[in-house]
This record gives structure tokens, C-alpha cells and sequence, in this order.
């Protein structure tokens, strides 16, 4: 019993480790960074809505941040140079807080949200993860070529009728969705810990694209588990313990 | 494969003036005249990014195009290989110069400033395609490279792709190219 409630937590983070430090490698080759700050806040404002709405937050936050995802292409051409990302940070931001500081239920979840309580993931959270990190890792997959040409040869993307919306609104929405489900269980910041700090690392190191992703997918499963094993140990909440070993690991290796 | 009649092509406003241009598959035909005459917005209009005001532009059905620009892909803080740059656009490293070929796995943001433009042009050049559309393609390249290139786009030709150069080094157009088309200012510039 008390294996399986460790466990549980354990492989619901572990699934999102993994993807989180790839999918922060195509963010970072479009200098999308920001953007796990903003799904995350987004995706947070979401769930306390859904929550005062009497609806299940989990999925309140995931339609908020695919929203958000689908939704920021309408405005690429006014909100250009990460505009789109910094106004969505601070619109998630102060919806969330301004619910969290009016409805006592809201101020619950919202502590925990931007806390990062892994511990209470319940099996549902599991399934979810269990389901759509495979997939996304897929989509990825398919994705990848397609982002990578189309940074480099932004013309020859084009020349060749490769069509920049299909690719540019799929990967929108797969990291929103990707970034709203780690936010209900790592934490808005340690989700944008897992997303920013082990591809910043691996860029810096990798001598190319697949040994980039590989050493930005190990230093987030390191520094997941350490960060699982300690907080657990200190009794600590799990975001701020795994953001501060990104940032010592971060520290260490740059 | 191409063919432009009194072909007037612009961004925003007629930037050139009217030209007839044909190409023929296996044929290298270079594009030169004086700065700001349109010879880069003419390729452009080639490639389909520019607009066309006016006159006609026929590309054969089906064309694979490969183009080059005088923008360098922003590869720096990146880990990307020139390996993994060949491999985005299908182009394969056999037949890099000998002083290229044993880096072709390093990362591009440490090589120099000629050996990756050289790789970004060879990405673009070999890429399966029956049109291919260069913008001074010399510009940071030293003397071996361009008598390379001039070999290659001949190797290249010799395969049955057609190729358009844009370029201001005239030995390069002279050695290169099988025929040389000069572009003029539009009247009143």
C-alpha cells in the first residue's frame, strides 16, 4: 500500500521527465522557451476555473493551455518576438492568483499547483500520463524533421510545399497540452525547470542533434530522481526540491 | 523547365525591369548586373516568394526546387552537425571538398565562417531537386572553394539539373555558367 502510493507519484513524474527535456529542445530551437512558463500559468488559471466552475480542474487546465496553444497563431503577426508568451504568463498568472486569494477551495489547489505536489498524483493523473506521453513523444517524432528545416531553410521548407501551418499549430498545441498535464503534477516552475534547464545544458555540450536530445533527456531523468528521492526524504514539496537540483546540476555542468 | 516573358517582379512595388529568361534542364545560367538592379528579387520571384506585376513565368510541372539565399540558417548555440544539416534537406556529404569532408561531424557554430556557408550551400545544392536556385553562392568562400563549387555545379548540371546563379564575382559567372543573362535598372533609377 505504501509502495503503491509512492509508486504512483514516482511513474507519473517519471513519464513527464522524459518528455519534458525533449520537447524543451524544440522550444529552444525556436527560441520558445517562454512558452513552458506561459502553458504552465495558463494552464494553471484553468484548472482554478474549472474548480470554481464545479468542473474537474485537470481538465479545465488542459482546454485552457490548448486554447492558448491553437489560439496564439491568430495573433503571431501583432504578438511577434515572444509578445504572445509574455501575454499569456501574465494573464494565467494573475487569474490564477487573483481565484486563489477570492475562493477558499481555489487557494488549495493553487498552492499545490504552483508548488508542485507530486505526491498526491492519484492513478488517474498515471493513466493520463501512462496515455499521452507516448503519444506526444510520437508526434514529436513525426514533428521533428519538419521544425528542424524549417529553422534552417525557412525557404526551402516553403519551396518544397511543405505546408509551416500544420507543423507550426501541432507543435503549439502539443506543448500546451504537455505543459498544462506536467503542470498538474510537477508544478508550473518545476515543469518549466524540466523544460528549460536540461536542453540549455545539452545545446551547450551536445556535438549534435540526437546526442543533444539524449543528454537533455538524461539530465532531466537524473535530476528527476534525485529531486523524488530528496524531497521524499525532507518532506518537502517536490517542485522547488527538482528546481533547485536543475539549477545545481545547471551550476555544475556549465 | 523555366521561362520568363518581360517578367517584372517586386516586393511590395516592381522592383525590376521586364526580362525574358528561359532555362533549359542541364543548363547553368547566371544572373548578373549592378547592385539594386533586382537580380536577387528575380530569383526570388523564381522561387515564388517575390510577386510578379507583370509579364509571364512558367515553371514545368512538378519541379523539385532547391534554393539558396544570401541568409546563413542561425545555427549558433545549436548542436548541430553538418551531418545533421545534409540530412534535413536530403543531401548527401559524398563529394565534399577533402578540406570539408572530415568535419562533417562537427558542430556547425564551430566551424568558420566559410566552411559552414560552404556546408549550408552543399546542403542546398545536392538536395534531390531538378531546379536549383543560388544567391552568391561565393560570399565567404576562399579560392579553393569557389573552383570547387564551379566544378560541382557542372557535376551537377552534367546530371540534368537545371541551375540559376545570382552572383557579382564575374571569373565565377565566367567559369560557371554556360550562358550569362545581365539584368538592367528599370528606367528613372
Amino acid at each position: 500500500m505504501a509502495t503503491d502510493l509512492f509508486l504512483i507519484p514516482f511513474f507519473t513524474g517519471l513519464g513527464l521527465a522524459i518528455l519534458l527535456p525533449l520537447l524543451g529542445c524544440y522550444l529552444r530551437l525556436r527560441d520558445e522557451w517562454l512558452a513552458a512558463l506561459a502553458y504552465s500559468h495558463v494552464s494553471a488559471a484553468g484548472a482554478l476555473l474549472a474548480l470554481v466552475a464545479g468542473l474537474p480542474p485537470a481538465a479545465g487546465g488542459i482546454a485552457a493551455a490548448a486554447l492558448a496553444g491553437a489560439g496564439k497563431r491568430l495573433f503571431a503577426a501583432r504578438l511577434s518576438g515572444g509578445a504572445a508568451y509574455a501575454v499569456l504568463l501574465l494573464a494565467g498568472w494573475s487569474v490564477a492568483v487573483l481565484l486563489a486569494a477570492n475562493q477558499p477551495q481555489a487557494e488549495r489547489l493553487g498552492h499545490a499547483l504552483f508548488d508542485g505536489q507530486l505526491y498526491f498524483s492519484g492513478s488517474e493523473q498515471l493513466w493520463l500520463v501512462a496515455a499521452s506521453v507516448p503519444v506526444a513523444l510520437g508526434v514529436l517524432r513525426i514533428l521533428s524533421r519538419h521544425l528542424l528545416l524549417a529553422h534552417t531553410y525557412p525557404d526551402f521548407f516553403r519551396i518544397r510545399g511543405l505546408r509551416a501551418w500544420p507543423t507550426q499549430i501541432g507543435f503549439d498545441l502539443l506543448a500546451a497540452l504537455a505543459l498544462a498535464l506536467a503542470t498538474m503534477s510537477l508544478g508550473v516552475m518545476g515543469a518549466f525547470a524540466l523544460v528549460f534547464i536540461p536542453p540549455w545544458l545539452a545545446f551547450r555540450r551536445a556535438r549534435n542533434w540526437r546526442a543533444g536530445l539524449l543528454l537533455s533527456l538524461l539530465l532531466g531523468l537524473a535530476a528527476y530522481v534525485v529531486a523524488f528521492g530528496v524531497a521524499l526524504w525532507l518532506d518537502q514539496p517536490f517542485g522547488p526540491i527538482l528546481a533547485m537540483m536543475l539549477v545545481a546540476l545547471g551550476l555544475i555542468v556549465a | 523547365m523555366l521561362r520568363a516573358e518581360a517578367l517584372v517582379a517586386g516586393w511590395g512595388k516592381p522592383a525590376t525591369s521586364p526580362i525574358d529568361f528561359s532555362l533549359q534542364a542541364g543548363e547553368i545560367v547566371g544572373l548578373t548586373g549592378p547592385n539594386g538592379v533586382g537580380k536577387s528579387t528575380l530569383l526570388a520571384a523564381f522561387a515564388g516568394r517575390a510577386s510578379v506585376f507583370s509579364g509571364r513565368l512558367e515553371l514545368q510541372a512538378g519541379l523539385r526546387l532547391a534554393v539558396q539565399t544570401q541568409d546563413v540558417p542561425p545555427v549558433d548555440g545549436l548542436p548541430l552537425s553538418g551531418r545533421d544539416l545534409l540530412g534535413l534537406t536530403g543531401a548527401s556529404p559524398a563529394g565534399l571538398p577533402p578540406w570539408l569532408i572530415d568535419r562533417v561531424d562537427i558542430r556547425l557554430d564551430r566551424l568558420s565562417g566559410g566552411q559552414r556557408h560552404y556546408l549550408a550551400l552543399w546542403a542546398v545544392l545536392h538536395a534531390p531537386a531538378d531546379l536549383v536556385l543560388l544567391d552568391e553562392p561565393t560570399n565567404n568562400l576562399d579560392a579553393a572553394g569557389v573552383r570547387h563549387l564551379t566544378a560541382h555545379l557542372h557535376e551537377r548540371a552534367g546530371e540534368g539539373c537545371g541551375i540559376v546563379v545570382v552572383s557579382h564575382d564575374a571569373a565565377f559567372v565566367a567559369a560557371a555558367c554556360d550562358r550569362v543573362v545581365v539584368l538592367e535598372a528599370r528606367d528613372g533609377d
